[in-house]
């Protein structure tokens, strides 16, 4: 079927031509090259070494996403029960911090979990501090929040926390209404209305929600620099080093930025094919 | 007639303090196919929603087998519904739609003597029971398909066999074949009156549409503005409608201004007009039904009105023609060709004729001075229609 209109989308396949698949093209290309530029699988056998990175970057992405998924769904369950005006206010209070750079929204938990920030001085004066000391017979001055991969973690659901309600909540938000009376005509209590129809059918905006925190998560490095002070290296970091900082090596970040790629791209089938499985069995 | 059922007593349901149902009684038996018939906004989808436990009255009492069930949750109602648009899960499959009912039964254990404690129903007795129905609605070979790939009366009779799996002693349907179209609609009605009979129990059926009500009801419950209007047999509805609303929204009528002279005798347009009813006041003003069937075309010698014929339209079975009596149109369907301008005499049958006291509905209805205009309308409509039906047939 040729449309007359898809003239329009021309720009946009230059676009992709040049700004997508020609840098993966030279991501590729870069990765299996040596510093002199040979053709060279070293890029790929020194990543051993990075395994640790590799291991906690998916570690904290992982707890980030399930953090964000049992936030994410009550709320948007709730937030789609509601009436209009509510989800109106809720969805603006939601998306508020978004409107603000991340840096500075970054910045801003730097100064409050530091070990002389606003949360430890206000911990300090209503007396939680010494409680804690009293109980656990400690002598700490402040919690130590901050360069932590709690804190990492932290920042990963605060910035990225509005990206799994908001395809949650417009599932469940367009949900038939009459299937759920048709549940509870069958007999299905509340949780059985849930468990059978609800959960299943909100499901797609479940996995949407999760590529869209997971993939950021995992290589975020703005995060961990600022929250994690460095000490807690995710891939973000390392890639970043590789191109940046003094470990100048463009071959190996590219090679592990394609091996990231496509650890998250075999997630996100594995993910999908669990989410349709049953459907493609049916169409099979 | 069988024992009763359920008992609407009093009920209200006011939104916004707008009444949707105004003082509604109403009492249904076993075993009864019993049809809410009235235009949109008459309360009657309130009523069944009401009867399913998806609204609470504002006052007033639904008794089911003499309980009173108001705050009893639909899930713990011996009643399941059709949905309007079936409602089906569309992520499971046919087989796991019908059998949901079932999947959210417990019941005492038998292995338990003291038959507190309870357990699913096995899977075995599902499946028996799910392939059952499959066959009541003659889906057997569908169990695996998804409700997005069956047309959509099979989609139809599928929410039918998971309403009816939990074998309920009422089953509630809400205008369950208006997305299909006409020759689908026709032959779920027949198909519908079968199941009630082979399952035997009340179905409760919500529509506006006069035909389908008239082909299937044992019992119409004609409503309109939250109140009953009448309560009969179809046969009822249509011979002795009891006010102008009535007779308009069962089939034609002409509903004319007379004056009742004395029992069996009716004064229309200054003359004298034999009848069958009696029971009125000598003199009292009533509104005169005439369905456009039981008239007669005669030499106008012989008539005992004289009109003109203002408009013909061929309608297959019968000639529809629209005839003016001193001003008032009447609509005739007639076997016999006549004239455009022509003039007519008509002869009305004692038995053709039916008498009702004047309602607030006097003098709404009735008239066919606007017909031709409308009717115009209806007939592209109605031509559309069959067009389609043809291309269905070949």
């Amino acid at each position: 079927m040729k449309n007359k209109l898809s003239f329009f989308a021309f720009p946009y396949v230059v676009w992709m031509a040049l700004f997508v698949v020609a840098p993966i093209l030279m991501v590729v290309v870069y990765a299996f090259s040596s510093a002199d530029g040979g053709f060279t699988f070293e890029n790929f056998t020194r990543m051993g070494t990075y395994a640790v990175v590799f291991g906690r970057s998916f570690k904290l992405a992982t707890i980030a996403t399930v953090i964000c998924v049992a936030i994410g769904y009550p709320v948007s369950y709730m937030m789609a029960k509601e009436g209009l005006r509510f989800q109106r206010v809720a969805m603006v209070l939601i998306m508020l911090p978004m409107w603000m750079n991340f840096l500075l929204r970054t910045y801003s938990w730097m100064t409050l979990l530091e070990n002389n920030g606003l949360l430890n001085q206000l911990f300090q004066k209503i007396g939680i501090i010494a409680l804690y000391n009293s109980i656990f017979g400690t002598n700490l001055q402040f919690f130590r929040m901050i360069n932590t991969q709690g804190a990492v973690v932290l920042g990963m659901v605060y910035n990225y926390l509005p990206f799994m309600i908001l395809p949650i909540y417009s599932v469940i938000v367009k949900l038939d209404h009459s299937l759920l009376e048709a549940a509870r005509d069958l007999g299905a209590n509340s949780f059985h209305v849930f468990q059978r129809v609800i959960l299943p059918l909100s499901l797609p905006g479940v996995l949407s929600g999760i590529t869209m925190v997971f993939v950021p998560s995992v290589s975020t490095f703005a995060i961990s620099t600022m929250l994690g002070g460095g000490t807690e290296l995710l891939l973000g970091d390392l890639i970043e080093r590789q191109f940046l900082g003094g470990a100048y090596n463009p071959q190996l970040g590219a090679a592990i930025s394609l091996v990231m790629m496509i650890i998250v791209v075999i997630c996100m089938v594995v993910m999908n094919r669990f989410g349709e499985g049953e459907e493609q069995a049916v169409m099979l | 007639m069988s024992k009763e059922l359920i008992r609407l007593q009093d009920l209200c349901m006011a939104y916004d303090d707008e009444l949707v149902l105004d003082h509604l009684n109403l009492c249904i038996h076993d075993k009864e196919f019993l049809t809410l018939l009235g235009p949109s906004g008459c309360g009657k989808t309130t009523t069944l929603r009401m009867i399913g436990g998806f609204a609470t009255p504002t006052s007033g009492d639904v008794l089911f087998d003499g309980v009173r069930i108001n705050d009893v949750p639909p899930h713990q109602r011996q009643i399941n519904t059709v949905f309007q648009k079936y409602a089906l899960f569309p992520h499971l499959n046919v087989y796991e739609n019908i059998a949901f009912g079932l999947r959210m039964q417990r019941r005492p254990d038998p292995k338990d003597p003291t038959g507190k404690r309870k357990v699913k129903i096995p899977e075995e007795e599902i499946h028996d029971r799910v392939m059952e129905m499959l066959g009541v609605i003659s889906l057997k070979g569908f169990e695996h398909r998804k409700p997005d790939a069956l047309s959509g009366g099979q989609q139809q009779r599928v929410a039918i066999a998971r309403a009816l799996i939990n074998r309920p002693k009422v089953l509630l349907l809400d205008e369950p074949l208006g997305a299909l179209d006409l020759k689908l609609r026709k032959d779920m009605q027949i198909e519908l009156k079968r199941i009630q009979q082979q399952v035997g129990i009340t179905f409760i059926y919500v529509t506006h549409d006069q035909e389908e009500a008239l082909t299937m009801s044992d019992t119409i419950v004609v409503m309109d503005k939250g109140t009953v209007q009448q309560i009969g047999t179809p046969e009822d509805i249509y011979n002795e409608p009891k006010n102008a609303f009535v007779a308009d929204f069962i089939g034609e009528s002409n509903i004319i201004d007379g004056v009742m002279v004395r029992d069996n005798l009716v004064k229309m347009y200054g003359k004298e007009f034999p009848c069958l009813d009696g029971g009125f006041t000598e003199n009292e003003p009533v509104d005169v039904v005439i369905r456009p069937e039981d008239i007669d075309i005669v030499p106008v010698e012989q008539g005992q009105l004289v009109g003109t014929v203002t408009n013909v339209t061929f309608k297959g079975l019968q000639y529809d023609i629209i005839v003016d009596f001193k001003g008032f149109k009447w609509l005739i369907q007639t076997t016999d060709h006549s004239p455009g301008g022509a003039k007519i005499g008509i002869k009305i049958d004692p038995d053709g004729i039916h008498i009702m006291k004047k309602s607030a509905y006097s003098g709404m209805f009735g008239d066919y001075s606007s017909f031709s205009e409308e009717y115009d309308e209806l007939d592209d409509a109605s031509i559309e229609l069959d067009e389609e039906e043809s291309g269905d047939e070949e």
